[in-house]
């Protein structure tokens, strides 16, 4: 019975989806923002990647609320799995195998290089700070999955997040100091296309990167650690 | 283009089907996080990187690993289908 309701509701959400999307031309979205953003974001703020435009320059605000949910659920995550100081020094896993330890040496450099790579371009090419953020997260995991017994200092990590999404929040006021809006983006726009351009939004990505980055790999290396307690 | 998209539109389905009928929990993880590659291979062809970042990071690489440790937690991890009888506890 609850099937054939389930059953029910999604067609009749299939039919209501498909008849909004017949009454419009296939292949042509009725996308005036959009194309009003492509055609001022260059001039305006003067980075390369649009999309980074949209996300930190004219949807700032948007961003600070994502974080915002990203530490309220960092936060959660480490208050429902528990301190991993009390109890999972003790029944730290050994160390992985030679082909795990040795593979790790590999890639932890390069995934570090990738991810501030994603992090510092994220205003010139695709990416950003919450992509790069979690890939240096990964990169910070991988050693704790080959050799469980050394850690990261969770304090180091709280500490770096507070203070990235504290200057996250100083940028912002900045822009109030200056007489414009919350998070208008600061300091000159630059040659376009160059590293060191469109003002204030790699210094953002930057924060967010590494905001994203401590609040993950310290999520991670909580489910990680005390294991064993469930098993 | 169109027969590439059809071809992971069609993995993406498959590792989507994967995903409910493997008994292997950890098996099963893995085809999820197939079925965000095949996604985000999808939103390369759709012209949108940006996005398929987001979608390989963390539907492929994040939430993979996220549901394994969790999978570890409750101590299900195993290589072997549960119901063979013999778990090596790893």
């Amino acid at each position: 019975m609850r099937n054939l309701a389930t059953l029910l509701f999604l067609g009749g959400l299939v039919f209501l989806l498909a008849a909004i999307t017949g009454t419009l031309p296939f292949g042509h979205p009725p996308m005036l923002v959009g194309q009003a953003i492509q055609q001022a974001a260059k001039p305006e703020v003067g980075a390369a990647n649009v999309v980074t435009a949209v996300v930190l320059g004219y949807r700032g605000l948007d961003t600070l609320g994502e974080l915002a949910i990203l530490f309220a659920a960092a936060t959660a995550g480490g208050l429902v799995l528990g301190g991993v100081q009390a109890k999972g020094r003790n029944n730290a896993l050994p160390a992985a195998g030679f082909v795990q330890r040795a593979g790790t040496d590999v890639l932890f450099p390069l995934l570090l290089i990738a991810g501030l790579y994603v992090v510092i371009h994220g205003h010139l090419t695709p990416g950003g700070g919450f992509q790069g953020g979690v890939i240096l997260a990964a990169a910070f995991f991988l050693p704790l999955l080959a050799r469980p017994s050394e850690s990261l200092s969770h304090i180091w990590l709280s500490v770096i997040e507070g203070l990235a999404g504290t200057a996250f929040i100083a940028l912002g006021l900045g822009a109030l100091y200056n007489g414009d809006a919350f998070l208008t983006p600061l300091f000159d726009k630059g040659m376009f296309g160059e590293l060191v351009s469109s003002g204030s939004l790699p210094l953002l990505y930057l924060a967010v990167g590494l905001k994203v980055g401590a609040e993950l790999s310290s999520l991670l290396m909580r489910l990680a650690h005390d294991d064993g307690a469930a098993s | 283009m169109m027969g590439v998209a059809i071809i992971v539109v069609a993995l993406t389905l498959g590792a989507a089907l994967a995903v409910l009928l493997l008994e292997n929990l950890l098996a099963a993880i893995a085809a999820a996080s197939a079925v965000s590659l095949g996604v985000a291979v999808m939103f390369v062809l759709l012209q949108a990187p940006d996005v398929a970042m987001t979608e390989a990071v963390v539907g492929a690489g994040l939430s993979g690993l996220i549901l394994a440790l969790a999978l570890r937690r409750l101590g299900l991890a195993r290589l072997d289908v549960p119901t063979s009888g013999e778990n090596t506890d790893a």
